[in-house]
């Protein structure tokens, strides 16, 4: 399996080559040049040139790649225009709000969706189902934004019951168990948010697979050895309609590490997918290229993710 | 209540669901025992109820939308009549089951071990270690080579025959009384078929268990009962030792699925067939001959109107009177009594 899996990842240095050439050349496709956005009306335009020509922006195009990617594996992904910053450094801060918006949320989705989706399939067609049902036709027609708000306004501004905005209080000392637990504080909201909306396709596949897995013959010799439907719930049915489900976590997880633009918006929450609307609508190419071509890594890392574990919870799939 | 030889009884028993809103018998009063140390074939088309008769039996049916009357004795117990509860304490241990397809009825995601293991967890008072060896001297039992390395893998690591092999294993874990094996070599290959019923009767006269062999192929039937029940749409049509049904065929059903089967040295290349089909539950006729639909160039004056069944020799039973009057289409007419 190890073999299996560093092949994959060699097999990823080809596909993040074309994907690379593709944003690069889109990229340079965009109107504007790194300077732009630095010249004042005083500025010599002669000035202008000699920087253009220092920076390399007459080079050929292949030179240009070149550079940018020999800097792109030393981690410098150049400078981002409108934040004045480093594009590593800004999106590794930001990634790093995101991976703990993505775990809880992850985490919250399937600890609600697994029992709910549990007893709907179980308890097929009765009131529990129907229930369930119902939350999940609601929660499935809800948009992100208007969920978004009515939680904020509910436990943000009229109960108070958590913070609005941010990822952390401003004067809590960093590394302290106090600054954590602040943190976690600040994810509750947005994760919630989160986990409502996405439990329903998780609620409504383990259902279908629950159901379906009830009328298998295998449920059937289960029951001719005498073995009470209670276990057999718990042995046979539950295990066989896990593994799609479980076959999604990577592409999950992966997924939310993309970031939400709509929640990190409107809960005020510094992450990706807030970095990458502004880096669009304010034309940052440098952070653009960054992203893109980091989500297309976790694109390919969320299905190697899954097919490692597909293989180590279904016994006829293996990886070698 | 059972009689001295009696392993198992079934008296007047009748399985109905319902489609829209209506109860449809799809088995419809049956009669039938097996002995001690006999194999029973249930034969007739698909849809004849021959595979519901089994799962009644042993309580297996789907519950939701089914009707059970009659009465099945076994051990003293009326099996009509146990909650899920009792049947959990019977199943398995009393009465194993075979099923047709065992790719499909074994659990994908256990090794074999567990999955033979799981009837002895409920039946037995087994501690780990002996369940064990009993998994591994089950699988040596059932003829597979190397248990010890069997017992760790996967179905879909097995042949087909293997798995069949395995399910007989699971079967007879805890030593049951009754074997219920509804079509068990229908799925596999004809070579592995052979082996699998052979197995199946040495191990029946070891144990001397009652088998109920389910199957539509005569084939089976000829090898391996001992007395033979011919249903056709939900009723027993034909009931009479394996010899005599074989040599003395009376009922038309019975005459006419002898006669499709194909003969390697007849000089008739044509495939003899039946005419039609069962009838649907919904369109089963209820009144007169149930088979009498189809065939039709019969005088339809030879049916009973309440067609009973007739014993005509000792443990020969035949249904309705048109046996004494069928041939079969295109031959001169029969009235050879």
């Amino acid at each position: 399996m190890w073999k299996t899996i560093v092949r994959r990842i060699i097999l990823m240095i080809p596909q993040m080559f074309v994907l690379s050439l593709i944003i690069f050349i889109l990229a340079k496709q965009m109107p504007g040049d790194p300077f732009t956005g630095l010249i004042t009306p005083e500025t010599d335009p002669a000035r202008i040139e000699e920087l253009r020509i220092q920076a390399g922006y007459y080079d050929p195009w292949y030179i240009q790649y070149y550079n940018w990617v020999i800097n792109a594996f030393q981690g410098d992904f150049g400078q981002s225009y409108t934040y004045k910053l480093a594009v590593s450094s800004l999106i590794g801060e930001r990634a790093l709000n995101t991976f703990w918006l993505a775990l809880l949320s992850t985490i919250l989705v399937y600890v609600i969706a697994i029992p709910l989706g549990m007893i709907a399939g179980r308890k097929q067609d009765t009131l529990y189902d129907k229930s369930i049902t119902l939350y999940s036709f609601i929660s499935y027609a809800i948009p992100t934004f208007v969920l978004g708000l009515i939680f904020l306004y509910i436990f943000g501004y009229r109960l108070m019951w958590f913070p609005t905005s941010g990822t952390v209080d401003v004067g809590v000392e960093p590394g302290t168990l106090e600054y954590y637990w602040n943190r976690l504080y600040h994810l509750i909201l947005p994760a919630m948010t989160y986990a409502i909306l996405a439990t329903t396709t998780i609620i409504q596949y383990l259902r279908s697979e629950i159901i379906d897995a009830k009328t298998q013959d295998y449920v059937k010799t289960a029951r001719s050895k005498g073995v009470p439907m209670k276990k057999i719930y718990r042995r046979h049915i539950f295990r066989n309609s896990l593994l799609p489900i479980a076959a999604f976590l990577g592409f999950t997880i992966t997924g939310l590490l993309g970031g939400s633009i709509f929640i990190e918006t409107i809960f005020g929450f510094p992450g990706m997918g807030q970095l990458f609307i502004h880096s669009v609508t304010s034309r940052d190419y440098s952070v653009i290229t960054a992203l893109v071509m980091l989500y297309g890594f976790l694109a390919l890392l969320g299905s190697l993710l899954s097919d490692i574990i597909m293989s180590i919870v279904d016994p006829r799939i293996r990886i070698d | 209540m059972n009689t001295a030889n009696d392993l198992l009884t079934i008296r007047n028993l009748t399985t109905s669901f319902r489609i829209k809103d209506t109860y449809h018998a799809a088995v419809d009063d049956v009669s039938l025992s097996l002995n001690k140390n006999e194999v029973l074939a249930i034969v007739g088309e698909s849809g004849c109820g021959k595979s519901t008769l089994a799962t009644t039996v042993v309580g297996l049916h789907n519950e939701v939308n089914t009707k059970v009357s009659g009465d099945i004795f076994y051990n003293n117990q009326n099996l009509a009549k146990l909650n899920e509860q009792q049947f959990n304490n019977l199943r398995g241990n009393d009465i194993g089951f075979i099923f047709q397809d065992p790719l499909s009825a074994l659990n994908p995601l256990m090794r074999i071990s567990e999955q033979i293991e799981e009837g002895l967890i409920y039946h037995t008072k087994f501690t780990k270690q002996q369940r064990s060896e009993r998994v591994l001297e089950l699988l040596n039992h059932v003829g597979i080579a190397n248990p010890k390395r069997v017992a760790r893998q996967f179905p879909h690591q097995l042949s087909g025959g293997m798995r069949q092999r395995v399910m007989i294993a699971i079967a007879l874990s805890c030593k049951p009384a009754i074997l219920i094996a509804d079509e068990p070599t229908t799925a596999l290959d004809v070579t592995i078929q052979a082996q699998i019923l052979d197995l199946l009767k040495t191990l029946q006269t070891e144990t001397e268990a009652g088998i109920i062999l389910i199957t539509h192929d005569l084939g089976v039937v000829a090898e391996m009962a001992d007395r033979v029940v011919v249903m056709y749409a939900g009723e027993v049509v034909e009931e009479a030792p394996v010899k005599e049904l074989f040599n003395n065929p009376k009922h038309p059903y019975t005459r006419s699925l002898l006669n499709s089967i194909p003969q390697t040295h007849s000089e008739n290349e044509r495939l003899e067939v039946i005419q039609g089909m069962v009838p649907s539950l919904i369109n089963l006729p209820r009144e007169g001959c149930r088979f009498s639909g189809r065939i039709p160039w019969i005088d339809a004056s030879s049916h009973e109107t309440k067609p009973q069944l007739h014993e005509i020799a000792p443990g020969h039973f035949v249904r309705c009177t048109c046996w004494k009057h069928f041939h079969f289409e295109g031959e001169e007419g029969g009235g050879t009594v």
